[in-house]
């Protein structure tokens, strides 16, 4: 069994309650922190963790807390990114649904180690039975002390407020939420200036995801050398894993990075295998903007070592044959889906999504599904497929946020792993309306070059 | 596509309904009214069903903020109704995710069961439904959500989506 730190008590009844949270160690990092603590030290311990940002990107928390900008009597800000809404990505929620004690108590703690007195849970507006539950949580903790002025009579002040967006992918790029948050439309800022230095109303800010910061309560419990002990190379700690499509026992598993895959999918600890007796056809691991990969390539990788779940191993091979952790949202597909219409559903889904800023990613993203379109409902040329792989390179590195990025990989993956489908779907157009390709060779062992 | 529709009736906001403005607005500092848009836009939603544009125009008013900077915002995220909706509207998941475990065929049930296309409304006011990108529940898929409050309706099959239902009409009618 691998440790958990943030979910150890998910299944104690009332948990979701201050009380029941409070009996099983909650809050105790609050007072570590805020009694024994200076800020400096926080963010030296969340340095030492090695933690990484589990919103997607992965950058360092502790050092992107380092950045955070500290003019004399200028506010500052912590944001709490909990915008979840990349495909396949349910672990925030959850998280929030069932120990939202436990991101309230990470805020607090953050909040302190960055000197902001005013931080904001921003969550996707349709989250707005988390808008209730965090909002009752903070309530609780206001009336015992934890929140509000003069904290636990150390004079620190923070006053903590959800706010909900109103359903838009783009803000969860971290600007776009700022935008969100003050009132306007989600149009991701050109960078820079970073929300470190002009952030919330032009004010320092961090944008941290939930798990991120529900991964510092641990951190100042146990020490950052003890958190950094936890996972394997740069990929310290424990992750969670929103396990979706055709497993066995989808939902939320916290990981210890360096899992294999294997055993991610098949062991009964964690998904149990493919569901119905099927075959597993391919996997996107991180979240729907992260190359997909068929099934051999995300077992084994291509000097054929096991695959494992950590930031290293799933981009080892690069783009050619390697994906991303992102966000930990892990779709498995069976023997039975259509890479096509799938990929066609994910250029739907971006280019619903595009907020129109900038021309490369608004045009070519509905070109895109466009092509797809056809391809899938059996009107596709054999050219199409260069054609998308075009698109998505003109698209890939030209905007002004990584949308345009997260909407070209996909396809481009798809059609460098998959060709021999979408052509199947041209050269067959009217067989593949009604039926799937199927598993072909793509779970099959990957050939092995001898080398010298 | 959404438009602002004109000769629309125009809308008072009851004092409770401001108050609760007001506790939205004082979350943010001096000046930053603003930020207590989005909020503010789902409790109107919450209130009337939809959000017309006299209800816009009269957000902006309390906000002292131009007409304009609210109608940008209302069109440009999806869960703002701009116009007239059924009373309940079932929002499908309609992303990878959930179609791997049978959403479309969910999304044609609802289709043949309410007897409506996708964005339209029941002839009795009751039911309108749609297509919505992930909703963050995919391991538990099809899913949909039906607002104002919100509530998720998880690991759907055509039977589950009929009880929905009919618990709806039943609940409409009292
Ligand atoms: C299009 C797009 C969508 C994103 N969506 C999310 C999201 O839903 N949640 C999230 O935490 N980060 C999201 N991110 C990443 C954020 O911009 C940002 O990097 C992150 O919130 C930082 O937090 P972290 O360092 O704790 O991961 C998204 C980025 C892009 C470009
Ligand atoms: S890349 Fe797309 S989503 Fe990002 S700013 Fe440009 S148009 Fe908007
Ligand atoms: S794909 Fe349906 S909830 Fe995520």
């Amino acid at each position: 069994m691998g440790r958990k730190l943030l979910l150890e008590h998910i299944n104690v009844p009332g948990i979701n309650t201050f009380d029941v949270y409070r009996s099983k160690g909650g809050y105790a990092s609050v007072e570590k922190a805020l009694k024994t603590m200076s800020p400096e030290a926080i963010v030296e311990e969340v340095k030492k963790s090695g933690l990484r940002g589990r919103g997607g990107a992965g950058f360092p928390t502790g050092m992107k807390w380092s950045f955070l900008a500290k003019p004399e009597g200028v506010a500052r800000y912590l944001v709490c990114n909990g915008d979840e809404s990349e495909p396949g990505t349910f672990k925030d929620r959850y998280l929030m649904t069932y120990i939202p004690h436990l991101l309230i108590e990470g805020m607090i703690v953050s909040s302190f180690a960055l000197g902001a007195n005013t931080s904001y849970i921003y969550l996707r507006g349709e989250m707005m039975p988390q808008v209730r539950i965090l909002e009752r949580a903070i309530a609780e903790a206001k009336a015992k002390g934890f929140l509000g002025k003069n904290i636990l009579g150390t004079g620190y002040d923070l006053e903590l407020y959800v706010q909900p967006g109103g359903g838009a992918y783009i803000c969860g790029e971290e600007t776009a939420l700022l935008e969100s948050l003050e009132g306007k439309r989600g149009n991701p800022r050109i960078k820079p200036p970073f929300p470190a230095i002009a952030g919330l109303y032009g004010c320092p800010t961090v944008v941290n995801n939930v798990e991120s910061i529900a991964a510092v309560v641990p951190i100042i419990n146990e020490g950052g050398d003890e958190y950094a002990k936890i996972g394997i190379g740069r990929s310290t700690g424990t992750k969670l894993i929103s396990a979706g499509g055709n497993l066995k026992k989808p939902g939320v598993y916290e990981i210890e990075l360096g899992v294999p895959v294997e055993e991610f999918i098949y062991s009964d600890e964690y998904c149990g295998g493919i569901a119905n007796g099927k075959r597993l056809k391919a996997v996107v691991a991180g979240g729907s903007s992260v190359p997909i990969l068929p099934a051999n390539l995300i077992l084994k990788t291509i000097n054929n070592e096991a695959r494992l779940m950590s930031y290293e191993s799933l981009s080892d091979g690069g783009f050619v044959s390697g994906t991303m952790l992102g966000s930990g949202g892990f779709i498995a597909y069976d023997e039975d889906a259509c890479i096509v219409r799938n990929t066609w559903n994910f250029a739907r889904f971006y280019h619903h999504e595009s907020c129109g800023q900038c021309s490369p990613c608004r045009e070519g993203t509905g070109w895109m599904e466009k092509v797809l379109h056809r391809l899938e409902y059996g009107h596709g040329k054999m050219s199409d497929m260069d054609l998308l792989v075009d698109v998505s390179k003109k698209i890939e590195g030209n905007t002004i946020c990584p949308l345009g990025d997260a909407a070209a990989w996909p396809v481009a993956s798809a059609i460098r792993h998959f060709r021999d489908e979408f052509e199947w779907h041209v050269t067959n157009a009217s067989e593949a309306t009604s039926r799937n390709y199927g598993l072909a060779h793509y779970a099959d062992p990957l050939k092995v070059v001898e080398t010298a | 596509m959404l438009r602002v529709d004109e000769a629309q009736e125009p809308v008072e906001f009851s004092p409770e309904l401001i108050t609760k403005f007001d506790e939205i607005v004082s979350r943010y500092p001096q000046g930053k009214q603003k930020s207590g848009l989005l909020p503010i836009l789902h409790l109107v939603q919450a209130e009337f069903g939809w959000v017309s544009a006299p209800a816009m125009d009269k957000v902006a008013e309390y906000l002292s903020i131009l007409p304009i900077e609210v109608y940008e915002v209302a069109t440009f995220y999806t869960m703002y109704f701009l116009r007239p909706q059924g009373k309940y509207v079932l929002e499908v998941c309609r992303t990878s995710g959930c179609c791997l475990v049978g959403a479309e065929k969910i999304m044609d049930h609802i289709e043949e069961t309410l007897g409506v296309k996708e964005g339209e409304v029941t002839p009795d006011g009751l039911f309108s439904w749609r297509g919505v990108e992930c909703l963050a529940a995919c391991g538990f898929g099809p899913v949909l959500q039906i607002g104002p409050e919100y509530t998720f309706y998880e690991n759907l099959t055509n039977e589950s989506v009929d009880k929905l239902i009919s618990d709806l009409k039943a609940k409409a009618k009292n």
